[in-house]
């Protein structure tokens, strides 16, 4: 099994959610961000989404724009995001750790390398914003193939029609992005989860995780009640652009990191 | 770079029209929106189903006689097409070489080619139902355009504009206005076309509903390079027509300016199977390709993927987008429509670049020599003229594409020469 899959079936012994946390790479520089990496399981992030730094991140709100250009600007890269999973992974062999961007850095870096150093730094899955599934071999396939997963966003958009061509190839969990927006933006009603996840639920056996505008321990509380997981990212973000230096952002990303976690872990309670 | 390798194995000669069918280079994208390896639908799973649905409603749109009769009314007496084919005389005599002719895009309602693109997008969201248009503007020729037929169909529009294009054209941002748009500062980046485009994405992915995206150039997913060449195609059509008319045969070179691409692409495309006419495009050089501060890239850039197509970006080695730059602000995108990056590698047109300092001498000559100003843009393609026609025989016909006036650039061009009087 993969560490996704081991990770999810616990979950469901305990019958409780994941706490899904979502931070860039690098920011807002690699020596805090990677203290934030490694103090991220303790707080109680059952999987890790790590953002790998892009200068046009066409999907994301201020937050995350902003995250980019912190981490840009102080020298992250692709090879760096790579290495601070293989420095995570030294002393960390349960937590999966799945990485987030957009296709170009890795179009640039190479497909083939890139893939071969994920799985060798000990990456467990991908999810690239701007591969929709029309794109899956020129990325998703030779992925898979090397034995990453790869997980697919599903939207409000995404009809029943489409959805299944959407699952067709999604290993891992499956990212429902619950408002057709930017990451940080508004949060959807819990009728409309409620109905999406219902929706879904008809489509695959893959475990549901719900992002896009949760941002505290009760609104995480609530949707861990419906779904698999719970992603969290602007709001754990902000605790980063809020700070005035290192030990404040990586304390202020970590103590969120726990309520978060606490109020996911009492939700079904 | 394979730009100049020799046409043979990739151009066949065109024998029979069986042959011809099979080996034209106008039958392009395949059913996934791809030129060779460029092309695609590069965008979040939220655009998906968008996408989809104006590549079905397009394509069911070409087909339908009510949707091209409707085109025709509004090109005829909304933009005022055809546009001339204009004999620039003075520019012949000067530069002594080839006969130089301007198809005259810069003589359409709003001032360049952009509102050809706008017009057939604007009849498409309307048959869609949608109410509310947005738009990406760099020089503000589209901007200005898509608030001209937004108006005109009484549309809601918003138009973004990056914060440093809002200072450099200001003229276009109050035309905008005057017309009902909203106007949006980008201030992200450098605040220039590529924001602006950014920043429509995330519009476009918020407001899914009721939002049609107007592209003003021949780049984003598909169907948008497709669809955008086929509105601009128009200028290459009418061209043919109007040189056989006058000259009793087709020209024997195009040039145009290229920023994403549209003017050169609506010029070029009805003449790609016409292997004996030579076509230039030219990009925008800036300071110098060697320099680093420029728009080129073809000739700067490698291949890459952003704003849902796969071409040729300029990109840093960590595949990071490196900001253009280039005086004119409709030439200042790192990327190129993805068709354009499929000629360059099959070699079918030579892709040249034009500097900040030759486009500026091409526009002084343009207004003096034919009373006409030209766009900034449109002076990257004047200045490629000047360097070939004096090389050329007499009998050789070239044709550039006049795709703008340069009314919006009044406050660089005095800008500039402000300096060059200190300087001097």
């Amino acid at each position: 099994m993969s560490r996704l899959q081991t990770r999810f079936a616990e979950l469901k012994e305990q019958n409780r959610a994941a706490l899904v946390t979502f931070v860039t790479g690098g920011d807002p520089n690699y020596d805090a961000s990677l203290a934030i990496l490694k103090g991220l399981p303790a707080a109680g992030a059952d999987v890790i989404e790590l953002g790998m730094p892009f200068t046009d991140p066409m999907a994301d709100g201020p937050a995350i724009q902003l995250a980019n250009i912190r981490a840009l600007d102080n020298g992250q890269d692709l090879a760096k995001t790579l290495q601070m999973v293989r420095a995570f992974r030294e002393g960390e062999q349960v937590t999966p750790l799945v990485l987030m961007g957009y296709f170009n850095p890795i179009h640039k870096y190479g497909v083939e390398r890139f893939i071969a150093e994920a799985v060798a730094s000990g990456v467990d899955g991908l999810i690239v914003v701007d591969l929709p599934p029309e794109h899956n071999v020129d990325l998703c396939d030779p992925a898979q193939a090397a034995g990453l997963d790869f997980i697919r966003l599903t939207t409000p958009t995404t009809d029943d029609k489409r959805l299944p061509k959407v699952l067709n190839g999604s290993s891992g969990f499956v990212y429902y992005v619950s408002v057709a927006g930017v990451t940080g933006a508004g949060a959807a009603t819990l009728d409309h989860v409620e109905q999406a996840v219902t929706r879904l639920r008809r489509h695959t056996d893959l475990p549901l995780c719900i992002g896009f505008g949760i941002r505290t321990p009760e609104h995480a509380a609530t949707i861990a009640r419906l779904a698999e997981g719970v992603v969290v990212g602007s709001a754990l973000i902000d605790q980063i652009a809020n700070a005035t230096s290192d030990a404040q952002a990586i304390d202020g990303v970590l103590s969120l990191c726990s309520a978060l976690a606490e109020g996911v872990r009492g939700a079904r309670a | 770079m394979p730009a100049n390798r020799a046409h043979g194995a990739l151009l066949p000669s065109f024998h029979s029209p069986v042959e011809n069918a099979m080996t034209s280079l106008r039958t392009g994208p395949d059913a996934n929106g791809l030129f060779g390896s460029f092309g695609g639908q590069y965008v979040a799973e939220t655009l998906m189903p968008l996408i989809h649905d104006l590549a079905a409603e397009y394509e069911k749109a070409k087909l339908d006689p009510e949707f091209e009769k409707e085109l025709a009314y509004f090109q005829r007496d909304f933009v005022g097409r055809p546009s001339p084919l204009y004999f620039a005389e003075r520019l012949t005599e000067m530069c002594g070489g080839a006969k130089i002719y301007f198809k005259r895009e810069e003589l359409n309602h709003t001032g360049a080619h952009k509102i050809n693109n706008c017009i057939g997008q604007v009849l498409l969201a309307k048959r869609m139902g949608k109410k509310r248009i947005i738009a990406e503007t760099g020089a503000g020729m589209h901007g200005v355009a898509t608030a001209t037929v937004a108006a005109r169909f009484g549309m809601e529009c918003v138009i973004y504009m990056g914060s440093t294009d809002i200072h450099r054209q200001n003229a276009n941002v109050l035309r905008m206005k005057l017309m009902g748009a909203t106007v949006i500062p980008v201030v992200a980046g450098t605040g220039t076309l590529k924001d602006a485009m950014n920043e429509a994405l995330r519009d476009w992915v918020t407001n899914v509903d009721n939002t049609f995206y107007m592209i003003g150039t021949v780049a984003g997913p598909h169907p948008y390079p497709a669809m955008v060449r086929d509105f601009q195609a128009v200028i290459g059509k009418e061209t043919r027509d109007q040189m056989l008319a006058q000259e009793g045969r087709l020209p024997d070179s195009l040039i145009a300016c290229i920023g994403g691409g549209s003017n050169a692409i609506g010029l070029f495309h009805p003449f790609l199977d016409d292997k004996q006419i030579k076509i230039i495009g030219v990009e925008a050089a800036g300071h110098g390709i060697e320099t680093g501060k420029h728009a080129a890239s073809l000739n700067g850039g490698v291949p890459g993927v952003l704003h849902g197509n796969r071409t040729f970006l300029l990109q840093s080695d960590d595949g990071q987008i490196i900001d253009a730059h280039s005086i004119s602000a409709g030439l200042d995108y790192p990327g190129i429509g993805p068709e354009h990056a499929w000629l360059h590698e099959v070699g079918r047109v030579e892709y040249t670049s034009v500097t900040d300092t030759e486009a500026l001498e091409a526009f002084h000559i343009c207004c003096r020599q034919e009373g006409i100003i030209p766009a900034l843009e449109t002076a990257h393609a004047l200045a490629e003229v000047f360097k070939r026609a004096p090389n050329l025989p007499k009998d050789h016909l070239m044709v550039i594409n006049l795709s703008g006036r340069g009314d919006k650039d009044m406050q660089t061009i005095v800008h500039h020469m402000e300096q060059q009087e200190q300087h001097a």
